[in-house]
């Protein structure tokens, strides 16, 4: 059950903290406190997410039937393309880095603020007038190209508010570039006395290098649309094959940034699952230092694979071969961090509190995303189900299975610490199990789809494909549900919710030393590190351990 | 970068720790800027690659002369710039001040013989698009090459001008006294900067102006 019970005493919340210290709209606008500008990150994506979400229920209720009925074809490819971009751009990449990361990193390294708290209110504001380009290029009358902006979709032959959307994508990326910034130079910098880098949470060397990838690699998205939009909107031809240019080198920058792009995804969850296993195993995590470098690993690599989403696009047989290769290499590290949850796990006191129920969901529903993601990687399976329905079902199951996972479990992990109270425990369980079960009906028939040879992004399929179709789009009603839930039940407890105290799950990590909602400063005295991450074990075992050793 | 000239944010242990953490920042940030000046430049290679003769009939249209002043004119400013940075660890007010003025002064020349440069160009339609005019077999391939020019020298241009904007700011910061031999960290912030985009300029003018000229 809960750790909740056995407190001496019902928790109190402290009298003064960084929720209540100011009131009144202008008190958040202009907040340079990190965990305030996490909050309105928290607020802002959450609206993009349900944005994203609205034209996903377009989209599969257009595909309950095989004829095109609901949505011209147009109207669809719209559907799609503002469902990637504002899922992409606006929500995943955003979300556990700039809402979490940017709440917790300081106070898991004992710090008072982010390096450079004014950079961070900026990046928010830049994050909204990017997201506000995109929404008015919604109300222009959407963007049709894919999120991808494959030239010459996007230049020669677009007939869409292109324009807008590629404004609103450049400037969220100097978002993006601020917060990895700020998070690199607060990590080196601002670690409390005693905090190495090896005693550091694995949540924040899974942020260090998502902040790497956002640094290295953002910029070169920008070059990329830069050159689109010079090319809309001038006439130039530097994608465009009339005038001697290339559109696959287009695809080179654009995958440059948006292949290591999903691991800006899928890193931060990563961290968290990290934490949530260890804490929830009542054990020390196995394979510290082997998952801090794995996090690495995957940076690293995620950069040098960018050529297996063009496979059929024209590049040399030779780099397909070498991408081919190279991409079977990420699977390595990401082998390595589920082996080791796995062994965390063993023989470990397994409590199923919800962010645990999301951590084992993430483990399974990655693995699944992760193997097929070795299909698509072998150049010869890719060349049968590219551009197929498998695709879809592989980069949800990592980006929903795996980083909306983290996600979901992130935000019950440190609610408590967020708001300072308890959401209902059982209805977080139940709503676990409900996003459970309705992403796997949404999206294992997709992997078959694929497989039979549904192409992806058609408004109309043909008739043998419905029964597959319908279970996906039932199993997308019932995560519909399952996301809204929680939405009311975290809000609902902002108020009502038990005070949490300051550890409600007995937690280890600086974070959870400080009271819930922790003072404006984080800390009243700054605290002194003496052991390692993780330092979970009961006093028997420990005997155990130093039976074993010695 | 601090929130009160002088003093040591609230975030931040002492002066060292915010020192380390500007610099640090700095040098992140660069290389972001590295990151995108790196997206042009592999876009210039592929084509150059593919199209050489292109690509040296379009820099025989460039004015070596011009572009080899403003190189001077450019390499002098960093002359000036490294100046200031050494007059605000001194903490010489004056001589900030004055070498800041030159160094917006080497700046402002290196931008006006870049926008004369530029209507030159637009005079011989040879701004890409459809005004386009160049009475060459290959006059499509070279149109390729004078988008790169434009969007290479555009975007070194547009951080100078930024650059020159965060002086006029360091100036008025220097005149109430706000440097001195304990905090110059953004004086020496925006020398980073602005050698950083020195040293693009020479990197573009070799690929630019001079590469396979006879």
């Amino acid at each position: 059950m809960s750790a909740l019970t056995g407190e001496d005493a019902p928790p109190q919340a402290p009298r003064q903290h960084y929720l209540n210290v100011t009131y009144g709209v202008r008190s958040w606008l202009l907040t340079l406190d990190h965990k305030r500008i996490g909050l309105l990150y928290l607020a802002s994506i959450t609206v993009f997410f349900l944005l994203g979400g609205m034209f996903a229920v377009m989209i599969r209720a257009e595909l309950v039937t095989p004829a095109g009925d609901l949505l011209q074809a147009e109207t669809y490819n719209k559907m799609f393309t503002m469902h990637g971009l504002v899922m992409v751009f606006f929500f995943l990449i955003p979300s556990i880095p700039a809402a979490l990361g940017n709440f917790l990193i300081p106070l898991m390294i004992g710090a008072r603020d982010l390096a450079f708290p004014r950079l961070n209110l900026l990046s928010w504001y830049v994050f909204i007038v990017g997201g506000l380009f995109t929404l008015f290029a919604v109300v222009q009358g959407g963007v049709d190209t894919g999120w991808t902006f494959y030239t010459p979709y996007s230049s020669t032959y677009s007939n869409s508010a292109v324009a807008a959307t590629a404004v609103g994508v450049f400037i969220t990326g100097f978002s993006s570039v601020l917060t990895g910034l700020n998070f690199i130079v607060t990590i080196h910098k601002m670690r409390a006395p005693g905090l190495t880098w090896f005693r550091l949470p694995l949540f924040v060397w899974a942020h260090y290098a998502t902040s790497l990838i956002m640094v290295l690699g953002t910029p070169v998205l920008t070059a990329a649309v830069v050159l689109v939009a010079l090319e809309h909107l001038l006439g130039i031809g530097i994608f465009d094959p009339k005038l001697g240019g290339d559109p696959v080198l287009f695809q080179h920058l654009f995958w440059f940034y948006s292949h290591p792009a999903v691991y800006i995804m899928i890193l931060p969850s990563m961290g968290v699952v990290s934490e949530v296993i260890s804490c929830f195993s009542r054990k020390r995590i196995f394979g510290y230092k082997v998952i801090a470098f794995s996090s690495l690993a995957i940076a690293v690599l995620g950069f040098l694979v960018w050529g297996h989403h063009m496979f059929v696009s024209g590049q040399s047989v030779y780099a397909g071969m070498i991408f081919s290769f190279l991409s079977f290499f990420v699977a390595i590290p990401s082998a390595i961090k589920v082996f080791n949850w796995t062994a965390t796990l063993y023989k470990g006191s397994i409590s199923y509190d919800t962010p645990m129920m999301y951590a084992m969901g993430f483990i399974g529903l990655f693995t699944i995303g992760g193997l097929t993601g070795l299909f698509l990687a072998s150049l010869a399976v890719d060349v049968h189900v590219h551009d197929t329905y498998f695709v879809v079902a592989h980069f949800h199951y990592i980006m929903v299975g795996g980083a909306l996972m983290g996600y979901m479990a992130a935000i019950h992990f440190w609610w408590p610490k967020i708001s300072g109270r308890m959401y209902p425990e059982g209805w977080g369980r139940f709503s676990a199990l409900v996003i459970f079960i309705g992403f796997n009906l949404t999206f294992f028939p997709q992997f078959i789809l694929g497989y039979l040879g549904m192409p992806r992004r058609y408004h109309a399929y043909p008739d043998e494909f419905q029964v597959l179709n319908v279970m996906s789009t039932a199993g997308a009603t019932i995560l519909g549900v399952g996301y809204l839930i929680p939405l009311i039940y975290l809000i609902w407890s902002m108020r009502y919710g038990p005070r949490a105290g300051s550890n409600p799950w007995k937690a280890k990590g600086l974070e959870w030393e400080t009271t819930s909602p922790p003072p404006t400063e984080n800390f009243l005295t700054t605290p002194l590190v003496t052991e390692e991450a993780y330092a979970y074990a009961a006093p028997d075992v420990e005997e155990q351990e130093g039976a074993r050793v010695g | 970068m601090s929130a009160r000239p002088g003093a040591v944010a609230h975030q931040f242990d002492d002066a060292r720790q915010q020192r380390e953490a500007a610099e640090l920042g700095m040098w992140t940030f660069l290389l972001t800027e590295l990151m995108l000046f790196g997206g042009f430049f592999v876009g210039y290679t592929a084509y150059r690659h593919a199209y050489p003769e292109a690509f040296i009939e379009g820099s025989s249209h460039l004015d070596v002369l011009m572009g080899g002043i403003n190189t001077g004119v450019l390499i002098m400013s960093s002359l000036t710039m490294a100046l200031a940075v050494r007059e605000a660890q001194l903490g010489r007010r004056k001589g900030i001040i004055i070498n800041l003025i030159l160094t917006i002064v080497f700046g402002g020349v290196f931008l006006g013989i870049k926008a004369v440069e530029y209507s030159h160009k637009i005079h011989e339609h040879l701004v890409p698009g459809p005004n386009f005019v160049l009475d060459s077999p290959i006059s499509n391939n070279v149109q390729l090459f004078f988008s790169f020019y434009f969007a290479m020298t555009g975007t070194h241009a547009f951080h100078m001008i930024i650059g020159i904007g965060l002086m006029i700011w360091l100036i008025f910061k220097a005149r109430s006294g706000a440097f001195n031999g304990e905090y110059y960290a953004p004086v020496e912030m925006v020398g980073l900067y602005w050698h950083f985009v020195d040293i693009v300029w020479i990197f573009l003018y070799p690929l630019l102006y001079l590469l396979g000229r006879h």
